[in-house]
């Protein structure tokens, strides 16, 4: 398994033309900016009735490009929580990042230090599984593919966060939409498109049951990183690499 | 400047170390031990799976149907019919509540 993925990337692909490649990407962030919309919208209008400015919203989801770590800074600014525990929060759900930097720096290691930086900024669930899928596929992993999946996204989500802002009374019962469900539903269509990887089973499963008791027992937002760790020691301990390497 | 605008900063900062931290300490390793790179396999299913399975948890009867049949769609379809799938059950059973 790993010697086959190290093969096809040292083996680049034709990869087409610049400007075809960001189109390709392109077409990949389309869906994930649909997605995104309503959780863009959300937090806009979430952020201005929990008495942000619309700039401010706007700065946020510039800055941040986050969505759920922005929906629990908003929601804990609404409680008047200390400014330090805030930030904390924002951190703590976004450090499952690390753990996707450090996947993808196998993937996007020969970009530019100025291409890289910019690369990691844009960093988001979504756009670190497309770009292991496309370095699954054999395809080259090329900065402009990278900034055409991230585009689409990134411009959207600052133009929904004003929007948002602006029309933040629109969405006048977010229960009967079914907005608290969105974000999962999403996520879930993302954990079984991994479905096909070795031991996809049992690390759901040990990552679900002790991110759940970890929400019961901890609390938000530390299940993230908990369950997360469960699922990755899981996976270490069936794996057995040696042992799969001598097969095949 | 608010304490908004601080804390929107600060979040800012420690976010985007988050995202290039994981990548620098890495790469003083030069080459990656088989178990990391299980460990790194399994990482976009761990932490995702995280993010849903407590909503599941808590959500009511309606929310964990349409995880459910989210779920059977993505077996067949792609991710944005799936999603869709979803949310137009949610939204649905939502009406007649």
């Amino acid at each position: 398994m790993d010697e086959q993925i190290y093969q096809r990337e040292s083996i680049p692909v034709n990869a087409g033309t610049r400007s075809s490649q960001f189109w390709e990407g392109f077409a990949k962030g389309l869906p994930i900016m649909i997605a995104s919309a309503p959780f863009g919208l959300l937090f806009g209008a979430l952020a201005v009735d929990n008495g942000f400015s619309v700039f401010e919203a706007v700065l946020m989801s510039a800055a941040i490009f986050g969505g759920a770590s922005q929906m629990v800074g908003i929601e804990l600014f609404g409680q008047h929580i200390p400014a330090w525990l805030i930030v904390f929060s924002i951190f703590a759900v976004n450090f499952r990042h690390v753990l996707y930097s450090a996947a993808v720096g196998r993937r996007i290691g020969h970009f530019k230090p100025l291409q890289s930086a910019l690369s990691y900024f844009l960093l988001t669930d979504p756009q670190y599984a497309e770009t292991e899928k496309r370095a699954e596929s054999g395809k080259a992993v090329t900065f402009v593919w990278y900034l055409g999946v991230a585009t689409p996204i990134y411009v959207m989500w600052v133009t929904e966060a004003w929007i948002g802002g602006l029309f933040g009374n629109l969405i006048s019962d977010p229960h009967a939409l079914g907005i608290d469900m969105l974000l999962p539903i999403y996520f879930l269509g993302l954990v079984m498109g991994f479905r096909k990887r070795d031991n996809w089973a049992a690390i759901v499963i040990a990552s679900a049951v002790v991110s759940i008791i970890a929400y019961k027992t901890i609390g938000s937002p530390w299940h993230v990183s908990i369950g997360a760790l469960a699922g990755i020691i899981v996976a270490v301990i069936v794996a057995k690499p040696e042992r799969a390497r001598g097969k095949r | 400047m608010s304490s908004i605008f601080w804390i929107i900063i600060a979040g800012a900062v420690l976010t985007f170390l988050t995202r290039i931290g994981g990548h620098l300490v890495l790469s003083r390793f030069e080459r990656i031990h088989p178990r990391v790179e299980v460990a790194l396999n399994a990482v976009p299913a761990a932490v995702l799976t995280t993010l849903v399975a407590p909503a599941a948890a808590t959500a009511d009867w309606r929310g964990l149907l349409a995880l459910a049949f989210a779920g059977l769609v993505a077996l067949r379809f792609n991710a944005l019919t799936m999603f869709i799938a979803g949310a137009a059950a949610i939204i649905l059973m939502r009406q007649f509540s």
